[in-house]
């Protein structure tokens, strides 16, 4: 027989959704909030996120072609952990930071555990936190329109309420880093996520709740909603909850997990701002927080269909 | 009414419309028919007859070896050429009976059942069912009597006919339920006779309201009879699924239907029930769909049991492209097969032949633990997980991460972003754990 026919266990269809779709849809979401950055920040803001971007798939790319390894930078999920640093990052940072910090991602917290999917922590975020404990003073100067400024954490910080504006967070005028300070770019994309199925709520608004009442009960301003508003949308909170806290691999994969970790992720965003050394604490928390996932799992797997629930009589 | 259904599933290309509303046709078989001795969960057949005899279209040509069994009868009258391995769905040789068709079609004598079902005792309607060969025509072959004999029999409330033909692409228990509706209703009859505490409902997904319809007419003056229209869902027609929809009730991968009360029945089975009780007919025909985007003219046949199925392709027209893949079942879980040269058995429910391969197209890449495997599941585990455990070998981890609650339903690796083939991995560690739970 000329023709022979694939032979291969069940089943004999898959859905159309593949890595590579689903990595798209994250840039594609992380798409506004970067341009509102580059709008907000200017030129330089592009440039960063560029380079971030670019550098984490040459490293990508670069080392899997050094081990002999299948290249496959073409699913898209170095490029999204490459622009969720330049995220990270202050627009004003020198120009070899986003590579250092794309080669720290990809080759130490990504590819040396195993690549794609075997990472324990989220690679953006790793990265960012190296750079942070390496060059603090350059990693947590923010400028906007050119005179450096205070973010409105710094602010709460310093207990002055009075430079903080509700509105101009929202819509994105204040001092930060490139890509999380515009709070409506960063719902849209948000919001596409969920209508394409890429991410559920569960964690993003469980983590953001439970930082509102840690922050209500324990930041010593009671009801205060431009207090409140200042933690929610004054820093790297929405941005975290949304597109790192929802990481696949460093996330847990039961749903009740899901619920604990963000809880976790809420309680010490708010214990880290209001009782550590700096203004922020998204980060570390999100990175502290993927080391407990294994954890997490072990301590929340699902009943099976059939198994325990009351008994038919 | 809310409608009835279960969590996690998938919805798959259904494909039922290219087969679906050509009435079926009636095939005569070849000259060459082949019978399995082991075409039903349990012991193989015992062939009762040798080479060279000549035996009639209706005649037991292999009974029962032992409770857990079933009779095979031949479909055609003819000579025995052979009692040899044959290949059968699914790729295994099997000891068959191979009968060379004289094409007389020349009967036994059928006899249906003499007094009415209400004066006839449950042991004499049991005794038929197992005489007929008849077994479970969802797919797992269990012989029906056997299912029919529950160690609590008083307990039984619920019997489901399963109407949900949920596995995509299959067509031949919805032609079933439309134009033998009334065969379809009096096996229940039968089965309710045995039962006397229960009530029959017909679980029917919602894309199949024609056949909604029949069902519900046909049942008007029945009062133990409903009808329950349940979500479009794969697997829907899942034993466990079912029960859950239909009930309420839940069951694990150790538990039996009868352990909730209830039994459940195939469209095919009750209809071969039917046959047996009022036309005395063993089990020597069934409904086959043949379809799929490489077949010439899709569509549902009436076949004797033991014909090739390359007869059957040759009655859909052949090929109007070479497929990919030729799958014996749906494209959830039916089995791939390398050659039609096989026979046409009790629970062969269709050929499907698709141009593409998805599976071939689709190369796995590494896990980013999404959950989308483990939010499909209706088993409510974690498939990524037990697959890792099953790759890595490690049976114990795999038990304890609920691995042996996976149905194979197909769910997890259909959903798979990463394409990888997680129901393959598991089954095949239920397998092997499954063979050493027998060793012991």
């Amino acid at each position: 027989m000329s023709n022979l026919l694939n032979v291969s266990n069940s089943p004999h269809v898959r859905d159309k959704r593949t890595t590579s779709s689903i990595m798209a849809d994250v840039l594609i979401a992380l798409l506004p909030a970067s341009l509102f950055g580059i709008y907000n920040f200017g030129a330089r803001a592009a440039v960063i996120l560029l380079i971030s971007t670019l550098s984490a798939v040459f490293f990508e790319g670069l080392y899997q072609k050094l081990m002999g390894q299948k290249v496959t930078i073409t699913d898209c999920s170095a490029a999204v952990t490459g622009l969720l640093l330049g995220m990270n990052l202050s627009h004003t940072v020198p120009m070899w930071m986003p590579v250092l910090g794309s080669a720290f991602a990809i080759i130490i917290v990504k590819q040396l555990f195993g690549g794609l999917g075997q990472n324990f922590m989220n690679p953006a975020l790793a990265a960012r936190c190296f750079l942070m404990i390496s060059f603090a003073g350059q990693m947590t100067s923010f400028t906007y329109d050119g005179v450096t400024g205070a973010t409105p954490l710094s602010y709460v910080k310093s207990g002055d309420l009075s430079g903080i504006s509700v509105k101009e967070m929202f819509l994105g005028n204040i001092a930060g880093t490139i890509g999380e300070t515009c709070v409506w770019a960063l719902l849209l994309g948000a919001a596409y996520l969920v209508i394409r199925g890429v991410i559920q709520l569960r964690i993003p608004v469980t983590y953001i709740v439970t930082v509102v009442i840690m922050v209500t009960l324990f930041g010593g301003h009671g009801v205060d909603l431009t207090y409140i508003a200042a933690h929610v949308c004054g820093g790297g909170l929405i941005l975290g909850a949304f597109f790192m806290a929802t990481d696949y691999v460093s996330s847990p994969i039961t749903v009740k997990g899901q619920y604990v970790y963000a809880v976790l992720l809420g309680i010490l965003t708010a214990v880290f701002r209001l009782f550590g050394g700096t203004a922020e604490g998204v980060s570390y928390s999100i990175i502290i927080c993927n080391l407990l996932v294994p954890l997490i799992e072990k301590v929340t797997m699902p009943t099976p269909f059939g198994m325990g629930g009351k008994k038919y009589e | 009414m809310a409608k009835l259904t279960f969590q996690g599933g998938v919805h798959p290309y259904e494909g039922k419309e290219l087969s679906q509303d050509f009435p079926s046709k009636d095939l005569l078989p070849g000259k060459q028919l082949i019978y399995p001795l082991s075409q039903h969960i349990g012991a193989p057949a015992k062939p009762i007859v040798a080479k060279g005899d000549r035996v009639l279209r209706g005649q037991k040509i292999a009974e029962a070896a032992g409770f857990v069994s079933a009779n095979i009868h031949s479909s055609v009258s003819g000579v025995v050429k052979a009692i040899e391995p044959r290949m059968m769905a699914g790729g295994a040789k099997v000891e068959s009976i191979v009968i060379e068709n004289d094409e007389e079609y020349e009967e036994v004598s059928f006899e249906p059942l003499a007094t009415p079902l209400s004066e006839t005792s449950g042991e004499d309607i049991l005794k038929r069912i197992q005489e007929a060969g008849i077994v479970g025509m969802g797919g797992a072959g269990f012989p029906a009597n056997v299912k029919l004999s529950p160690k609590e029999p008083e307990k039984i409330d619920t019997i489901i006919a399963n109407c949900s033909e949920c596995e995509p692409y299959l067509t031949s228990d919805y032609r079933r339920m439309v134009e033998e509706t009334k065969k379809l209703v009096a096996g229940m009859r039968v089965v309710l006779h045995l039962f006397p505490q229960a009530r029959g409902v017909f679980g029917v997904e919602d894309n199949k309201p024609e056949a909604v319809r029949a069902i519900s007419e046909c049942i008007e003056q029945e009062e133990r009879m409903e009808v329950a229209v349940l979500k479009t869902k794969y697997p829907q027609g899942g034993e466990r699924t079912l029960i859950y929809a239909v009930t309420g009730r839940q069951i694990n991968s150790s538990m039996l239907p009868a352990d909730v009360g209830c039994i459940v029945h195939n469209v095919d089975t009750l209809v071969a029930i039917y046959r047996a009780i009022y036309e005395g007919k063993p089990l020597i025909e069934g409904m086959v769909t043949v379809t799929g985007d490489a077949i010439a003219n899709p569509g549902n046949f009436r076949v004797h049991l033991g014909m090739m199925a390359t007869d059957l392709l040759e009655a859909a027209g052949g090929y109007k492209e070479q497929p990919e893949k030729v799958i014996i079942g749906g494209s959830m879980m039916g089995r791939a097969t390398a050659t039609l040269d096989i026979p046409v058995h009790k629970t062969f429910s269709s050929i499907l032949a698709l141009s593409k391969d998805a599976v071939a197209a689709n190369e796995p890449g590494n896990c980013i633990r999404c959950g989308r495997c483990a939010t499909v599941c209706p088993g409510r585990i974690i498939p990524q997980k037990a697959a890792v455990a099953a790759a890595h070998g490690d049976k114990e981890a795999f038990v304890r991460l609920n691995g042996m609650e996976c149905c194979e339903c197909g769910c997890c690796s259909y959903i798979c972003p990463a394409k990888r083939h997680l129901t393959h991995t598991i089954g095949a560690m239920r397998k092997q754990v499954l063979a050493d739970r027998r060793k012991k």
